[in-house]
Parts: C-alpha cells; structure tokens; sequence
C-alpha cells in the first residue's frame, strides 16, 4: 500500500528503492529494530533491499582516536552501498558519521563519499523530508517521551534546540511521531541534554556517564511516560542499563519499533 | 583506559547533592543566554561576523599586534612582551620590585591565574589580593577559579559565609548573597585604597587606537586601575582586534552569552595612562603562536572566555571545574590544553567529552569546538597497547560480513558472562552503573514491546 500524501522533496516512494544500512550494534543487540525499519520503509511504499549487510560505519574508530581503521570501514561502507539510489538507517549517529566525516576521512574518494553524503538519511527524516511524512497507520496507544539524540539534534537537524540560533525549526522526529496514532508524546525538560552515552566516553569517564545519563533518567521519568523514545539505540541503551540497574523510568523502544506498530503484516 | 578527569569528578563534586546543585546553577547561566539570544533575530549574523572578524584579525595577528604596540605607545603607555608565561611573571614582578610596591589588587584575570601570578608574587613577598567577588572567594578558600566566568560557582552561599566567617571575622552564620557581598566590598575597600598597583586583565585590545577594553560586573576593575598610579594590564596575543566598529559586535554577544546580560555593568575603555599614572601592557604568547601555525585547530584562539561552552557542557556541569586541573576548563579548556598545556592528562582531556556538539552550537565566535576535540583525540590520544589492537581487530572483523557473522555466535555465548560483574571483566566500566542488555533478544519475529508495564514512580 503506497503513502497516503508525498509532498517532501517529491520523491516517489514507488520508484524508490532503498538500501537499509543496518548499524552493527543494531544488528547485534537488536535485530527487531532492522525488522522494523524494514517493515515501515515497505509501508511508505519503497523497495528495500537489505543485501548490504550489517556495517560499520566507522563512527566508534573515529571518536576513539584511530582515524585509520575508520577510515577503512567507511571505504567499505562505502564500496558497499555504491550500487544504492537511497541508503536509509534507524541511526542518527552513524548517517551523521557518513554526512559529516566521510568526505574528510576519504579524501582520495571524494566524489563518491559526496554522493553516499547526499543520499543517505536517518529513517524518520527520510519519510518527513523525502516521502512528505505520510501516515502509515502505525498505532501505539502509550505516552512517549522523546529523547533528541544528539547527533540527530545537532548534526541533522531533527529537533528545535533551545541553544538559541534559530537554525531547525523543523522537529522533524516529532511530526513523524505525530502520524502515530493514539500516541501522546511527551517532552523531558531540556529536551536537547544529551543523555551521557558518547560512545568510548560511557566507558573511559563511566562515573560522569553516569552521573548525566542519572539527570536524563529523572527527566524522562518526570514526564509520566511509559515509554522512552530516540532515533538512536545507544542513547536507550544507556539510559535503559540505567532505569535497570536504578530500578524506575520509561522502558526504551526505538523510533522504528513505534513506526512499525499496529502495522498490519 | 580511565580518563583522569573522571576520578577529579568525584573530587570536585564529591556527592549527588553537590552535582545537583551544581549543575542546577550552571545551567541557570544557559537559559539566561538562551533567553537573551532569543531576543536578538540577528543572532546568527552576529557570529558569523564575530567569527569573520577573529579570522582575519588571527590571519595578520603580526600586523595588528605591531599596530596596537604603536598606538598605545603613542597613547603614553609601555608594552612589555612575554614569550613564557615565566618571562610574563618576570616581567610583571620586576615592574612591582622597582617601584617598591608590596600590596597589590588584581581583577579577574583568567591569562595570570594560567600562568601562575599570585603564588609567583606571594614567594616574593607582594600581597595580592583579588578584588572581583568570585575570584576573592576562591581566594580566601585557598583554591583556583572553578569557572570562567563565575570562579566561585562550585561553592554553596553558606560555605561562602563560613568562609568570610573564618577568614574576615563576620558574625556566624551569615548566607545572604547581598549581606555577603557587603562584607566583602567593606572588606575590599581599605586594600584598595592602601594599593600600590592595579593588576588587571583585558578583554579586547583595539589596534587602531590601542586602547584596552575591561568588562566586569562589578566595577573592580575600574577602581583598581583608577586608585594606584601604576596600573599592569595582561593579555595573551589572541585578545587583539582591529577595530572600534569590530568592538561593537564583540560587545553584543560577550554578556549575553555569559549571563544573559545585554552588557556587563561596566565596560570601561581605556587609552593610555591617566595623567601622573603610569601604564604597562604585558603581551604573553606562551604557546599561542604554536596554536596559531596549526592550521586544524588555530580557531580555538578566537575564544572570548565567554563561558557559554561551559554552561552549556553536561560533562562541565556534572564534573565541576576543578576536574580539570586548569584555569580554563570545560570544552574550550578541553581543546586549548592539548596545544598549550605540556602534560600527560592535558592530552587526555579532549577524550572527556560525549560530543554531544551543545559547545558549538552555543559558542558566539562560532568555534568547532567538538569537531576539535574529535581532531585532538586522533593526534594527541590514540588509544594505545592492548585497546589499539583490540579496535584493530574489531575493525577488520566490521569489515568483513562473514567473519562478523561467524565471531557473532561466539560472541553471543559469552555474554552471559561478560554480563555480570566480576574483576577483571572487560565490560566492567560500563556495569559501574549500568546493566547491559539481555542478549541474544527472543528471536525477531516475536513482538518485542510486550505488554506495558507502568512506571515506578520517581524517587
């Protein structure tokens, strides 16, 4: 069943076919989420195929300071999807990664990593800002609370930030969660904190880690929600090792699981 | 494998309450900037010329510093220059020793907390005493400035009256910040008056005219430099800009981006000495040209010591200042301590960050200061021995679908294991304060929501 509007950029999810890039610690700790993402991009009407395989985008290498094997895995990333028209992944991180370093830490394949720049995108910013935000039918009938990852926030531009410059007033990951039907979306105090994760940060500065992801914790806890939400599983990862461990706060789902819910099979 | 800065945190904030506390306080200091740059619709326009203007200025720092030293030569005032931050404390307590002055009184000034002034002038036996009410606080603490901007922000207003209590002899158990603040001026006042020299530091220096621009909140600043007759103004290269008209743009986004102000109480300008006074400018480079010649990260010299990056830095609220070691902390602390700082941990400081990038989203002169601190972990903070091999490994096993797919199996039989909590697990940072996910999930197919369950309530 194809989307019910297309407005966006105008692109014709029919005509569409669409690499899924599955982050490997997605595939790792998370298949339904790839399942998931697969399931809304078919609903939107696309073509997806997932042949590609789990990858690594690079983004752990990098932020741990060895540019060389990052530099490696995003020249495999990037022979891997030559063949895509679209590349879409449920990761803000790892399409801000190929976005914003991959041109620097290939500069002998400028071109192509231009290219895989300009056709790569997030999953909920793919169906707001390509495919229009089309209502999929998706249902979750629970109260939300959105945590803005922040390379979605920052380096994408899907949230409004309070950081005063004005730049994205888009929201993007909220209008895709307001096509959700039944689901009351709810917002933490400083919606654009980040949430204390950062990668080799959470291990090599574990007390503060943990200090932040605690104050995010509350936040979101404050909000009477059931359900904590991101376009990245790393944030719900930590945050959920948290709610655990501390033993309250909204149980984690990532923004594709919400998409594909009530979505008939 | 442990960054330093994570076991200062437990120092400087040594408790839930302190960390909550804090990072309440800072945080007040960013929604007072976003407040009042919400208010200004050419906000964006203004950093990008705020930036524009530091660029070039950095560009031809040559030209303009030899112009300022002409002009405020010609202002009446002398120019002294320090490669060192030794050579600055040398040149400065030369000045003192020669005109016989013993009492001194130094406004803020973030270049000589850097390069070690007081302890430098106390072995020599010149009392310094630090007039800006933050700075005098941390003083009488026996401690260094734990902020930019608000040196004192790690302190609680009735340790602040314990303090004043003990070291000024006010009545007990006094926590009033208006009472306090009080104390503090009456207890100022007579070191002002008995002052033999004003130490400060500058905020601007106009090449076109070399005059010195002074912004302060509480006019400290303008007293010390008015009451003495010899008045000491230290500066590192990077605080020269060309123009009067460029000041104005500087100006706008200074106060704001600190507190929220529109502009600090005082802002005073000043060109050449008063008549009968005398005038020196010490200009210090110590480290600032090497930082200009690197091409990836000279832009962090166009920082105005604003604070924004700070307040805004979940890692700098919820570690507190003194984490870092240094006189200038948080993110831009952070970036500036790899290329001026000679020790081990300054190297490892641009690895205490989430890059999160709130720092370069709020910074007026538009510094890439996450983009650096990704930079530096490359250059100065590869990961070495063992952890190198490992993401070695990891990478060539990423790279390669098959292996992946077969090492994932293994993997998956170990995590039961690597779960718990036991010595010497390689996960163990992460299981401090965290659990790690059940894995492998129930197969795919199975609907993972599940019924939901509702929240416990917050404690």
């Amino acid at each position: 069943m194809a989307a019910e509007q297309s407005a966006g950029r105008g692109r014709e999810p029919g005509a569409t076919t669409v690499a899924l890039l599955v982050p490997c610690y997605v595939d790792l700790l998370a298949p339904q989420i790839t399942l998931a993402t697969r399931r809304v991009l078919e609903r939107a009407g696309c073509r997806v195929r997932d042949d590609f395989g789990p990858g690594c985008c690079g983004q752990l290498h990098l932020n741990s300071g060895v540019r060389r094997d990052a530099a490696r895995l995003a020249r495999a990333q990037l022979e891997s999807l030559a063949g895509a028209d679209v590349v879409v992944s449920p990761s803000a991180s790892c399409i801000s990664t190929i976005r914003r370093r991959y041109t620097e830490l290939l500069p002998r394949l400028r071109e192509d990593a231009q290219r895989l720049c300009r056709s790569s995108f997030e999953l909920g910013e793919f169906l707001v800002r390509e495919l229009g935000c089309p209502r999929l039918g998706s249902r979750f009938p629970h109260r939300v609370a959105l945590l803005e990852s922040c390379h979605g926030l920052r380096e994408l531009g899907l949230g409004t930030r309070h950081e005063g410059s004005g730049e994205c007033e888009t929201r993007v990951t909220e209008q895709v969660l307001r096509t959700v039907d039944a689901l009351e979306l709810l917002r933490p105090r400083r919606p654009e904190e980040c949430c204390g994760f950062g990668g080799s940060f959470s291990v090599k500065l574990p007390e503060l880690s943990v200090r932040i992801g605690r104050s995010r914790l509350r936040a979101l806890a404050e909000t009477g929600a059931e359900f904590m939400t991101a376009t990245d599983l790393s944030c719900l990862l930590h945050l959920d090792g948290l709610r655990r461990r501390e033993g309250y706060g909204p149980r984690p789902i990532h923004l594709a699981e919400i998409l594909a819910s009530g979505l008939a099979p | 494998m442990r960054v330093p800065l994570d076991r200062h945190a437990v120092r400087s904030l040594p408790d839930a309450a302190s960390v909550e506390r804090h990072d309440a306080a800072v945080f007040d200091l960013r929604a007072r900037r976003d407040g009042a740059m919400a208010e200004l619709p050419e906000l964006e326009a203004l950093r990008h010329h705020a930036a524009s203007i530091k660029a070039h200025t950095l560009d031809h720092l040559e030209r303009y510093l030899r112009l300022f030293e002409r002009r405020a030569l010609q202002a009446g005032a002398q120019v002294h220059w320090a490669a060192e931050a030794r050579d600055h404390n040398r040149i400065v307590h030369e000045l003192l020793a020669r005109r016989g002055v013993s009492r001194v009184v130094k406004s803020k000034s973030m270049l000589t907390e850097d390069c070690g002034l007081n302890p430098y002038l106390e072995a020599r036996g010149i009392d310094v005493v630090d007039s800006d009410l933050g700075e005098r606080i941390v003083q009488l603490a026996d401690e260094r400035p734990s902020h930019l901007v608000v040196p004192a922000v790690h302190r609680r207003r009735e340790e602040i009256g314990d303090l004043f209590h003990e070291r000024m002899g006010i009545p007990a158990g006094e926590s009033d910040p208006a009472r306090l603040t009080e104390y503090a001026r009456r207890d100022l006042r007579p070191r002002f008056l008995a002052a033999q020299a004003g130490l400060t530091g500058v905020n601007f220096a106009i090449a076109e005219t070399g005059s010195l621009v002074l912004c302060t909140n509480e006019g400290n600043a303008d007293l010390g430099m008015s009451l003495p007759p010899l008045h000491i103004a230290c500066m590192g290269i990077e605080k020269i800009i060309p123009t009067l008209d460029d000041l104005a743009v500087f100006l706008r986004l200074l106060a704001r981006s600190a507190t929220g102000q529109p502009i600090t109480a005082y802002t005073s300008l000043l060109t050449g000495p008063r008549p009968g006074a005398e005038l020196h400018i010490v200009v210090v480079d110590d480290g600032r040209s090497r930082l200009l010649a690197d091409s990836r990260h000279r832009g962090a010299l166009a920082c105005i010591r604003c604070g924004a990056c700070l307040n805004t830095c979940p890692v700098y609220r919820h570690a507190g200042g003194h984490a870092w070691g240094r006189a200038v902390s948080g993110p831009i602390g952070s970036v500036l301590a790899p290329a001026l700082g000679t020790d081990r941990e300054a190297r490892q400081l641009p690895l205490a960050s989430t890059l999160c990038g709130s720092c370069t989203a709020v910074c007026p002169v538009r510094i890439d200061l996450h983009d650096q601190l990704l930079h530096w972990r490359s250059e100065v903070a590869p990961p070495s021995g063992l952890e190198r091999l490992g993401l070695h490994l990891l990478a060539e096993v990423l790279r390669r679908p098959r292996l992946y797919r077969g090492l994932k199996t293994l993997a998956c039989a170990a995590w039961p294991l690597l779960r718990r909590r036991w010595p010497g697990n390689p996960l163990g940072a992460w299981l401090r304060g965290r659990e790690l996910p059940e894995w492998p999930r129930p197969s795919p197919q199975e609907p993972t929501s599940g019924p939901p369950r509702a929240p416990e309530p917050s404690p």
